[in-house]
């Protein structure tokens, strides 16, 4: 039973990387200001920080790790604390209750450093924006190096989005 | 549903004796304008509600009466500026001192300044100590903070504390319209938004007297069993990956992603967000979409007993779930705790079913329940739920019918209000919807299941180690967004 098992994740779940002329990955390449790949090579260290969402980003962020999507072999790897990452991969419209919170693992994530808003919420608040309990997206506290839109985004846009950071402006 | 209707410092006080000797179920607490209000479940499955004016805005205390209300009332009375006299816990919940106001839904007093103090709840001994937690976890998980008392290894007092997602729902609620508060209420709990979508529509098609076309009962219905099934099949794996079993997670996660493509297939979205509206459903099943959904059916029918089979017989798995977390059939009756955690410990309730909402109300499935109430017995119950929802798909895909998908909102005769349920992966979600006679929402209170299953972690973890506390939260799996609202 366990080689019928393990058969089950040998069949060529992974899907190809987005070719390196696909237009999303070429337009978020365009935003990002500088190549993390000139200062980092192959490797980026992420640091996931639900900054109020609804849990639907981290949903979409788990399944990066899954077998169809496998970001560890573009050299992403989620990390446990601020101190070990490279960029803060940063969800939902930054609650007031999370805003120090924020910008402390911010403070605690050793430089070079990127952040990535994550989703239409840590874009500009989304259908948040009006409240008087969030500060309306992460540019609102933190510096912004890439926007990835999508309520949710897609594991695909998620995997193009690290891409572009990874690459950067050519 | 009609609720009977209860009003007065008498029936208030009578409604907490009834729930505290278990003669009623309690449903949720919630502020309104000038007002607390009580629902329950009583013991012939009606639902009451119970209204009680404030008095220069306080009240007698609900949670005095009946613990389980007590986080609610907390949260109320930080929306409202209420005081609850003779509460047992007069900290504020939500409120952590970080707005520029008090009171968002009362008189939004301004202020500033340094954010509040919270003073946690202490465990005094020999050789205890603090291990403070998050808000900013080491997983890919939501924010929230949990404080550990520890005996060594052993957990003494766990306390959390929650709020840090508070997005101030309820105030962007009051004078929307339907269609915007139809998508606040489907981002609530992300993973949970269809049947969010599902308690919001049905309280204000109940409020406005109309039943939508039947082909959009069924295809709402397929849409919530989706989504019981990927949330269930990634808390499976999530648990068993807890008990360092990756293995199980790969192909869970296999699973799952299968079912969000399949429902991206047949509905355009992967978690199907804002599919369900006010009226039916946004959108018919794609062409394409039924084959879809037939072949993620046939697919988990081949793969899931296999893993199930994987877990039954990996006995270092079971080491770590079966006897751990256990909670207490009498503590998920006091509750009223819904979903696995409620009927794991054997607690037989399920929305679906005791609320009979359509379409569940004309089809057969069973209800699982389990009575041991530890980690494995909340996979148990999943796993057979996964069962059922395959079942349920397929006997909803076999009655659809042609026909329309929506029927357009009547404008209201006058102000009114419903109530409704919905049964999530994760317990009931109850809605509670006011429209003003312009038809713009007066009120909408939307109530998780994991308010009834949070502090009920805080009992369960007591005496475990520290190191099967993931284990224990996965298996549990409340939402923080749900509750911070």
């Amino acid at each position: 039973m366990r080689d019928a098992l393990l058969q089950g994740l040998r069949a060529p779940l992974t899907e190809p990387p987005p070719a390196d002329d696909d237009p999303e990955l070429l337009a978020l390449a365009a935003t990002v200001k500088e190549a993390t790949q000139r200062t980092l090579g192959r490797s980026l260290a992420i640091r996931h920080v639900d900054a109020g969402s609804c849990n639907g980003c981290e949903l979409e962020i788990h399944a990066l790790s899954n077998a169809f999507y496998d970001v560890e072999r573009f050299g992403f790897r989620f990390v446990a604390s601020p101190r070990h990452a490279d960029v803060l991969l940063v969800t939902g419209p930054v609650t007031l209750n999370m805003r120090e919170a924020l910008v402390r693992t911010y403070a605690a994530t050793p430089a070079p450093k990127w952040v990535i808003a994550s989703g239409v919420c840590a874009a500009d608040g989304g259908v948040f924006a009006e409240s008087y309990a969030v500060a309306g997206g992460v540019a609102a506290v933190l510096p912004v190096d890439l926007v990835i839109p999508g309520c949710p985004p897609s594991p695909t846009a998620l995997m193009k989005g690290l891409l572009a950071l990874m690459r950067g402006a050519k | 549903m009609t609720p009977r209707f209860l009003a007065g410092e008498n029936e208030w006080f009578e409604a907490g004796r009834r729930m505290a000797a278990g003669e009623a179920t309690f449903v949720s607490l919630w502020g309104d304008e000038g007002r607390m209000r009580v629902a329950l479940r009583e013991g012939d499955g009606a639902l009451a509600v119970v209204d009680l004016p404030t008095d220069r805005g306080a009240f007698p205390s609900m949670a005095a009466l009946h613990v389980p209300a007590g986080r609610l009332e907390r949260a109320a009375c930080d929306l409202y500026g209420f005081v609850s006299l003779g509460a047992p816990d007069g900290r504020r919940w939500l409120d952590h001192g970080r707005w520029p106001l008090r009171h968002p839904l009362g008189d939004r007093a301004a202020r500033a300044g340094e954010p509040d103090s919270y003073a946690f709840l202490e465990a005094r001994g020999p050789g205890l100590h603090q291990i403070p937690v998050g808000p900013v976890h080491a997983g890919v998980i939501e924010p929230g903070h949990f404080r550990f008392h520890a005996g060594g290894e052993a957990v003494v007092r766990l306390e959390e504390r929650l709020g840090y997602t508070h997005k101030g729902v309820d105030a962007l609620m009051r004078g929307a319209t339907v269609a915007r508060g139809a998508v606040l209420a489907g981002r609530v709990s992300g993973d949970s938004t269809v049947a969010y979508a599902v308690a919001f529509a049905r309280a204000v098609e109940a409020a406005l007297g109309l039943d939508p076309p039947p082909r959009a009962h069924l295809l709402r219905g397929v849409m919530a069993e989706l989504e019981r099934l990927a949330n269930h099949f990634g808390d499976i794996g999530a648990i068993c990956n807890d008990a360092a079993f990756a293995l199980m997670l790969a192909h869970c996660g296999v699973l799952r992603e299968r079912t969000l493509r399949a429902a991206s297939a047949a509905f355009g979205h992967r978690l199907m967000m804002d599919r369900v509206v006010p009226g039916g459903v946004a959108v018919d099943l794609a062409p394409g979409g039924e084959a879809a959904l037939r072949a993620l059916l046939a697919e988990a029918r081949t793969t899931f007993p296999k893993l199930v089979a994987l877990y039954d017989n990996t006995a270092s798995l079971q080491d770590r779930t079966v006897g751990t977390g256990v909670l207490k059939a009498e503590w998920a009756r006091q509750f009223g705790a819904g979903g696995p955690v409620g009927r794991a410990s054997g607690r037989d309730f399920d929305a679906r079913r005791d609320w009979a909402y359509p379409p569940y109300d004309g089809l057969a499935f069973k209800v699982a329940t389990h009575r041991d109430g530890d980690v494995n017995a909340r996979v148990w119950v999943r796993v057979a739920e996964v069962g059922e929802s395959l079942d349920l798909i397929e006997a909803m895909l076999a009655r659809l019918a042609p026909g329309p998908i929506r029927a357009d909102l009547p404008a209201p005769a006058a102000a009114c209000e419903a109530f409704a349920f919905a049964e999530a992966f994760r317990g009931d979600v109850f809605a509670a919807v006011r429209l003003a006679d312009d038809g713009m929402i007066a009120r909408c209170h939307l109530r998780d299941a994991s308010w009834l299953q949070w502090p009920l972690l805080e009992a369960a973890i007591e005496g475990n180690i520290v190191a099967d506390f993931p284990l224990c939260n996965k298996s549990f799996n409340g939402s923080y967004s749900g509750c911070d609202l």
